[in-house]
């Protein structure tokens, strides 16, 4: 570890109603990996955003190389070696990698743009990184994981002294992630300083060299990684002691009745000859490295993505499942993995949510009774504790979590006995996660069954009365939760033809 | 190998990959309408009849030029009809009725769809109006606008036989005997002008980097207000270029008339694949585009199919070119 290359002091900024910063202290220095943690909201993104210029800041120095300084906009950031790899790719679909790599900034021929060099400088900059991709290839044609090399490919290409990442391994591979790792190291030993924002404590303790934990828009104080546990940086994060114990024993009794059987589903090449059971009261784990095929098998299921073949049971019965209508009107609910888009319509109000698949019930003759569609998402908001103010509240108001649970409470609505949870705790802070567990466990205590999609191992091993695991498309496995370690379900998740 | 290159099929071969498949699938329907309204009406193959197929296609072509640019930053330009028409009046009414050389006129008409194109991106570029609705409401303007300063009444740009007629030679020379389709020189000439500039400078590619993802342009330190703006200029401007071709090809410029002619534009630069939610599009494609119309426009006629026809054959037309886009971008998505 090098000198201190940046430093961020007593910064402070506030938006209409929201003290966002509270004099935040950063310190970076030369040839490290700094963490930045902290529940979702606790101010990290605002924190890079007031460093890279993107807002300006209240109160507060920022000094880089010995000198005091302040960003007018991301570019002069850029230009004096502070890049951002942002957590949205910020990348054209429309336009090459080349030409993403060097967008505001072309290599010109005069006035026309030097495609060529472009091309020829973007082969150095991956050769830089160990990687190819083509810098003639569309962006948009490129894997997740590989337009995140292209964003870091255009973070180097300013010759930049501090990189930070903002949550990069979120849509990446296990593969992927290792590859992104052994760049960050390289980059790290070649001297620069690098922000590593992430909520993953496995990496955490994997890739970074020191903890800076932020709560609620303040500076909680900054640990050396290999000196710590994750509960120490957890207890800081939310300042109570959270368990994450795995769960030992099924909780489902042995005779319980099978209410969902597939038998050899296919669709399309994620989803290869799948077949599973899902007893009653039971919690079903799908776990998978990301393109295991756990949603695209969910999706299949549920309707949503056409099927080649295979067989559906519901409570012994054959079913056809040609549309989610179908799948809901045979009591399955499906939560998908990306509420904003599939479950929840976030300008609309907590009972208009509530209530979206099963109006019907709602009317009186033309309209739509008011009174009992409110009473109706009153008891869901009592009965899962969502936290909102009334049910008139837009969705869009509410946290990852509550937000979650008003897809929750849509889904019971509809009687669902059978619901399949997609990544139930994604993008959501680690307060409001044990309360969607508690909510999970209830559900399944009265009765209900759950398959659960989760790429986070914890969450698998805490969650689960039986696991499925996933490899390309194809079920490599089943354990029962008393056998079930990560190694075993690793072993499984790697297990390719 | 890549994803994309184990699809195979007729998309692998290089001819395929650099002309494009959706433009391919255009010239060869443009050669397949050519050869099937020669070969059903001998009056069609007569040079008189291109001469005025041409002729009438130049208006359009400027109008697409112009709106292919709105449409690649992910937006529309609903004025360019009525707006063609205004400038022409107003261009044609100093001319006319003032008493002006005819040099101002024609200045005047291209200065005024500039002035029109600095508004609509005013409106959709720093106002954030959605482009839709900002541009629907300066169509509106233009329309009202031309029957106001003309008085309400018509006006006929110089005869080719005035004195100040030369200008409408700038489309339709004639020497000797034989009249020249002149105009078809400058469309091919802006054409290649403005695809060097959509695919090769500055400009271009920031139009194409806000229609792909205006916030990413924007992190990357692009003025996108700039750029967004200027795809607006670019189309008032060629706007006014049709304008003039507009005076030029017609003996009449009627006053409140245009409205509908944005749509065999934006009609046209869609047939040529340009992208409605912005990030694509050609220039090239959107010529190629306005053929296909112009050629129904010119051709249904011949083989006794009336106007009527030729909208519906038309819209159908439109429907197949966007199908295919819909349909391969689906199919790109599952591999």
């Amino acid at each position: 570890m090098g000198d201190i290359i940046l430093t961020m002091k007593g910064i402070d900024k506030s938006f209409p109603g929201v003290h966002a910063l509270d004099h935040v202290d950063l310190e970076v220095r030369k040839g490290e990996v700094l963490a930045l943690m902290g529940e979702n909201g606790a101010g990290k993104s605002t924190l890079m955003k007031v460093l890279t210029g993107i807002y300006k800041k209240d109160e507060g120095t920022i000094t880089y190389e010995g000198k005091e300084i302040e960003f007018e906009n991301p570019r002069a950031a850029q230009a004096a070696g502070v890049v951002i790899v942002h957590q949205e790719l910020n990348m054209l679909s429309h336009l090459t990698v080349a030409q993403n790599i060097f967008i505001g900034r072309e290599i010109m021929n005069g006035q026309i743009i030097n495609d060529e060099k472009m091309n020829e400088e973007s082969v150095k900059l991956f050769q830089k990184l160990g990687i190819e991709i083509d810098p003639k290839e569309k962006m948009g044609n490129l894997t997740v994981g590989k337009q995140q090399m292209c964003e870091i490919a255009k973070a180097i290409s300013h010759d930049a002294k501090v990189i930070i990442f903002d949550e990069p391994s979120a849509a990446l591979t296990e593969a992927e992630i290792e590859e992104l790792f052994k760049i960050i190291r390289d980059l790290r030993d070649k001297g620069m300083g690098i922000v590593y924002i992430s909520h993953r404590m496995d990496e955490i303790k994997v890739i970074t060299d020191r903890v800076t934990v932020m709560r609620d828009g303040t500076y909680v104080g900054t640990l050396i990684t290999k000196d710590c546990t994750k509960d120490d940086i957890i207890n800081m994060m939310v300042g109570r002691v959270i368990y994450e114990d795995p769960k030992t024993q099924s909780a489902v009794a042995k005779d319980a009745p099978v209410v969902l059987k597939v038998e050899h589903l296919n669709a399309g090449k994620m989803v290869r000859d799948v077949s599973f059971e899902l007893h009653k009261g039971e919690i079903l784990g799908f776990s998978g490295l990301m393109g295991a095929g756990r949603t695209e098998t969910a999706r299949a299921l549920f309707g949503a993505d056409p099927k080649e073949g295979g067989d559906i049971y519901i409570n012994g019965e054959k079913v056809t499942i040609n549309t989610p209508m179908d799948a809901v009107n045979h009591g399955i609910g499906y939560l998908s993995e990306d509420r904003k888009r599939y479950g929840i319509v976030v300008g609309k109000s907590v009972a208009e949510n509530t209530t979206m698949a099963t109006l019907k019930e709602f009317m009186s003759g033309l309209f739509i009774n008011k009174k009992k569609e409110d009473e109706v998402a009153w008891k869901y908001v009592e009965s899962l504790k969502t936290k909102t103010p009334t049910v008139d509240t837009e969705v869009v108001n509410l946290s990852g979590g509550n937000q979650q649970k008003v897809v929750i409470a849509k889904w019971l609505t509809r009687n669902c006995d059978i619901l399949i949870f997609d990544e139930p705790t994604r993008g959501i802070d680690v307060g409001a996660k044990s309360e969607i567990y508690t909510l999970m466990n209830e559900l399944v205590a009265q009765g209900k069954s759950i398959i659960m999609i989760s790429s986070e191992m914890t969450e698998v091993l805490r969650m689960s009365d039986r696991i499925v695991v996933m490899c390309e498309g194809r079920k490599t496995g089943e354990i029962d939760i008393a056998e079930a370690t990560q190694e075993n379900i690793m072993q499984l998740a790697t297990q390719r033809n | 190998m890549t994803d994309k290159e184990k699809k195979g099929g007729l998309s692998n071969n290089p001819i395929v990959k650099k002309i494009g498949g959706q433009r391919l699938v255009v010239i060869f329907v443009i050669v397949a309408l050519f050869a099937f309204f020669c070969a059903k009406s001998p009056t069609f193959r007569q040079y008189s009849t291109i001469l005025n197929l041409l002729d009438t296609s130049y208006y359009v072509t400027y109008m697409a030029i112009g709106v292919t640019f709105a449409l690649i930053t992910g937006g529309n330009d609903l004025s360019v009809g009525t707006g063609m028409v205004c400038y022409s009046l107003i261009g044609g009414y100093v001319v006319t009725k003032l008493g002006l050389p005819i040099g101002v006129g024609i200045l005047l008409t291209v200065l005024c769809g500039v002035l029109m194109g600095i508004l609509n991106g005013f409106l959709v570029a720093v106002m954030e109006l959605p482009a839709f609705i900002a541009t629907l409401c300066t169509m509106m303007i233009a329309r009202g606008m031309g029957s106001i300063c003309t008085k309400s009444q018509s006006i006929n740009w110089p005869q080719a036989s005035s004195a100040q007629g030369w200008f409408r030679s700038l489309f339709k020379i004639t020497v000797g005997e034989t009249k020249y389709p002149l105009g078809f020189l400058w469309v091919i000439i802006l054409v290649i002008v403005m695809s060097i500039i959509l695919t090769k400078t500055k400009p271009g590619r920031y139009i194409i980097a806000i229609g792909s993802n205006k916030e990413a342009t924007r992190l990357s330190g692009v003025n996108v207000i700039k750029w967004h703006m200027l795809a607006y200029i670019i189309c008032g401007f060629f706007t006014g270029l049709a304008g003039l071709a507009y005076g030029a090809t017609f003996q009449t410029v009627a006053p409140g008339t245009g409205a509908g002619l944005e749509l065999d534009a934006i009609c046209a630069a869609i047939i040529g694949g340009t992208s409605m939610t912005g990030g694509s599009g050609s220039i090239i494609g959107t010529l190629l585009g306005v053929f296909i119309m112009s050629l129904l426009k010119t051709g249904l006629p011949f083989i006794g199919l009336q106007a009527n026809w030729q909208q519906i054959i038309t819209g159908i037309v439109l429907l197949v070119a966007v199908l295919i886009d819909v349909i391969r971008s689906k199919q790109a998505k599952r591999a």
